[in-house]
């Protein structure tokens, strides 16, 4: 099952590689990881997206607590959360696609944010499952270029990650 | 600048002073000249030289595994930092509190390819427990006290600290913590007092209680709590190759080391029992053999770790206790002398079933007159030295009998490569040792393949005058690789044989130390008590004994295998 974990750990040179290390080490799937630093700023956020069983996924979380730069670990499946998701593409837009990528953009509340006689750049954001359908369902043939943020995730309500 | 100001390597010396440290294994070279000028202008510990930095790493994890205390070692560089990889590796795997600090070309150099510059951090960063890399002067006190602390807590291992050398030849005051926080770092240390009490409870009506006692115990120092504890509650115990010497071996409740070459008695009953308590064990796999055949007899699993990760990450656990193993166990020694309870009624008819396994004697084994085999020369061994020696052993076959053949009856005496396997620690583990215990007998058990790959070390060993006895169990094969490719090759001994061998006893000579060649039974016992005996004392001994090249270790539970799946020496 995807996991989406978010950690905060030490602002750290290196500290990322601990972190990217440890999956590449032990064979758990990455899909996704992110990392800025906090509002602190000695200490960075982290969002990884992997997926595993229920054994994998408990394991996961008990390494990424033993690394001594992790100062805290929460699996964010555990409760409720808003995952959300940065994607910025370049289409076609010529004559032929201009209409079409248009109103595209419309359905999926995108945003363009930069035009050329022969293209579009466009701004998505949600979670990761809607970027999907969005690429999914424009013409392939259209797509020149595609670059996504990896998810970032956050609980809901009263769910704080804070030290 | 003012008066009170000394260079980065006065610092790191003053660190060191500041923790006691008695002896620093290395060798020096350019990234680390200030710091050795340093080391010259001391004599609070003593430098010890190696001939090569892997030795320097694994005499100061022996010392640790001997003491309990942090091991230190000091290299360059480059090649003294990669050198430093295998023995930083095998401390990780055995869980070895350790600081080993390494020199670095200058921080403006960094990133250049300059000469002897490799990327410390980076390449120790999957087998130490943490690493850091020291930036500026200011931060190398508080650095390093870090490191002894996080070395040494928790679920101990090595830390590294790399220093790039203009910042050992700067100057700062020196201001060494007190005490250290984490706002990342906090073992827990005390168990959950309610699992406690429910393990208790289920261990006392348990039909067939067993205890697997592991390296944890040897590590946390808790082989007299729990000593108290097993025999409190009157259950079998086992222990794993790491553990042995955290119950003491001639006690009738020990079944011996289980495992892929455990005991018969000591694998039946791991997998037997209906309750089993693991403490500060892990479960690997040459432990359990295949975890779905060992869970095919349902049991329920206690396990008391400090490591969080340790717990079902091969098994599932039923009670998990996190903590450290000796609070746990006094926990549960003070619940017992609380309730006063009796002794479980149960065990009766389970020591039945236990001693029927045992009566299979599955450590026999026929003497030759004319071979020497080698469980012979570790009994005789076990004989001459009364069972109170330090036993260092390299891996393989020799590790093994010594393991099933020397009983041990105190921790922190059986000292050998578990996790990683790493042939040739045998001898620095054996220095370390007698560096710590310099009145104590110590062996290193170990084969003509495993010796030759720190066989340097012999001129340490001169150097610093240690009598080591070398026990060569020299059977002209690298045997475990042999026996595997016996079993499992149809015999075909891909390059497991050793041609070319070296005289050991005029390589010994030409070292400076005594040489014995032992080819007869009849003169195993004598070489050793002449090896122990007074006259050579002062003296490293190297004793070659020409052992029957054929000789497999049994019981053998085959790689996959469930435990109670075991090939006996009788079945072939």
């Amino acid at each position: 099952m995807r996991h989406i974990i978010s950690l905060l750990m030490e602002n750290e040179s290196g500290a990322l590689s601990r972190v990217s290390g440890l999956f590449s080490a032990r064979g758990y799937n990455i899909e996704s990881l992110t990392v800025a630093p906090t509002e602190d700023a000695t200490l960075s956020r982290m969002t990884i997206v992997t997926s595993g069983s229920d054994e994998i996924i408990e394991q996961i979380i008990k390494q990424l607590n033993k690394l001594i730069d992790v100062v805290k670990v929460l699996d964010l499946n555990d409760g409720r959360f808003i995952e959300r998701e940065l994607m910025i593409v370049k289409v076609k837009a010529n004559a032929q696609y201009r209409d079409e990528m248009k109103r595209m953009c419309d359905i999926f509340r995108g945003r363009i944010i930069d035009v050329s006689d022969s293209s579009f750049t466009i701004e998505i954001t949600g979670s990761s499952s809607k970027l999907d359908a969005y690429i999914e369902s424009i013409d392939k043939a259209a797509i020149l270029e595609t670059v996504r943020t990896g998810a970032s995730g956050i609980g809901r309500g009263d769910r704080i990650l804070k030290v | 600048m003012s008066s009170n100001h000394i260079s980065g390597a006065e610092i790191v010396i003053r660190c060191l002073h500041e923790e006691k440290v008695k002896f620093v294994f290395g060798y020096p070279g350019g990234a680390v000249l200030n710091i050795y000028d340093a080391v010259f202008q001391q004599n609070k510990f003593k430098h010890v030289l190696v001939r090569h930095e892997q030795a320097a790493i694994h005499a100061a994890d022996a010392y640790s595994r001997s003491t309990g205390k942090v091991g230190v070692a000091l290299v360059t560089s480059g090649p003294g930092a990669t050198n430093a990889v295998t023995g930083i590796a095998t401390a990780y795997m055995d869980s070895i509190p350790m600081v080993i600090i390494s020199g670095q070309v200058p921080t403006y150099a960094i990133g250049q390819d300059a000469f002897q510059e490799c990327d410390t951090v980076g390449i120790t960063r999957p087998c130490v427990k943490h690493n850091f890399l020291v930036k500026d002067i200011k931060d190398i006190a508080s650095t390093i006290k870090k490191a002894f602390y996080v070395a040494s807590s928790g679920r101990p291992g090595p830390v590294l600290v790399d220093i790039p050398k203009d910042i050992t030849a700067e100057k700062y005051e020196f201001n060494y913590p007190k005490s250290v926080h984490l706002r990342s770092y906090n073992p827990i240390i005390k168990g959950h007092s309610g699992q406690i009490k429910k393990a208790l409870s289920l261990l006392l009506n348990a039909k067939r209680p067993m205890i697997y006692s592991g390296g944890g115990v040897v590590l946390g120092d808790a082989a007299s709590q729990l000593t108290k504890f097993v025999r409190a509650i009157g259950s079998p115990i086992t222990s794993t190759l790491m553990g042995l010497g955290g119950f003491p071996a001639s006690d009738k409740q020990f079944l011996g080391m289980l495992g892929m070459h455990g005991t018969y008695e000591a694998n039946m009953a791991m997998q037997e029992c209906d309750v089993l308590l693991a403490v500060g064990a892990r479960f690997d796999d040459r432990v359990i053999g295949n975890p779905e055949h060992f869970l095919s007899k349902p049991k329920t699993i206690i396990h008391i770790d400090i490591d969080p990760s340790s717990i079902s990450k091969r098994v599932k656990i039923d009670i998990p206790i996190v903590g450290d193993v000796i609070s746990v166990l006094t926990e549960l020694n003070d619940l017992l002398t609380k309730e006063k309870t009796k002794q479980n009624p149960s065990l009766k008819h389970w020591f039945k079933d236990i001693d029927q396994w045992r009566s299979m004697n599955c450590l026999s084994f026929k003497n030759d007159k004319k071979l020497i085999k080698p469980q012979f020369v570790i009994q005789t061994l076990h004989k001459v030295t009364k069972g109170d020696a330090f036993i260092t052993s390299d891996v393989g076959q020799h590790q093994m009998w010594a393991a099933q053949y020397y009983p041990f009856e105190k921790p922190r005496r059986w000292i050998n490569s578990g996790g990683l396997g790493t042939m040739g620690v045998g001898l620095p583990y054996a220095m370390g040792a007698q560096l710590a215990f310099p009145d104590a007998k110590v062996a290193c058990v170990t084969g003509e393949a495993s010796i030759q790959m720190c066989i340097q070390e012999l001129s340490t060993c001169k150097q610093f005058h240690l009598p080591i006895k070398i026990i060569n169990l020299n059977n002209r094969y690298m045997g475990m690789v042999r026996q595997w490719q016996e079993f499992f090759y149809g015999n075909r001994y891909a390059e497991s044989y050793m041609e070319a061998l070296p005289d050991f006893v005029k390589l010994a000579e030409s070292y400076g130390h005594v040489g014995m060649k032992i080819e007869k039974p009849s003169d195993v016992e004598p070489a050793l008590k002449e090896a122990f005996s007074n006259k050579l004392k002062e003296r490293l001994v190297f004793m070659d004994f020409i052992t029957d090249q054929k000789e497999n270790v049994f019981p053998m539970v085959p790689n996959g295998k469930g435990l109670s799946e075991m090939i006996t020496a009788e079945d072939l």
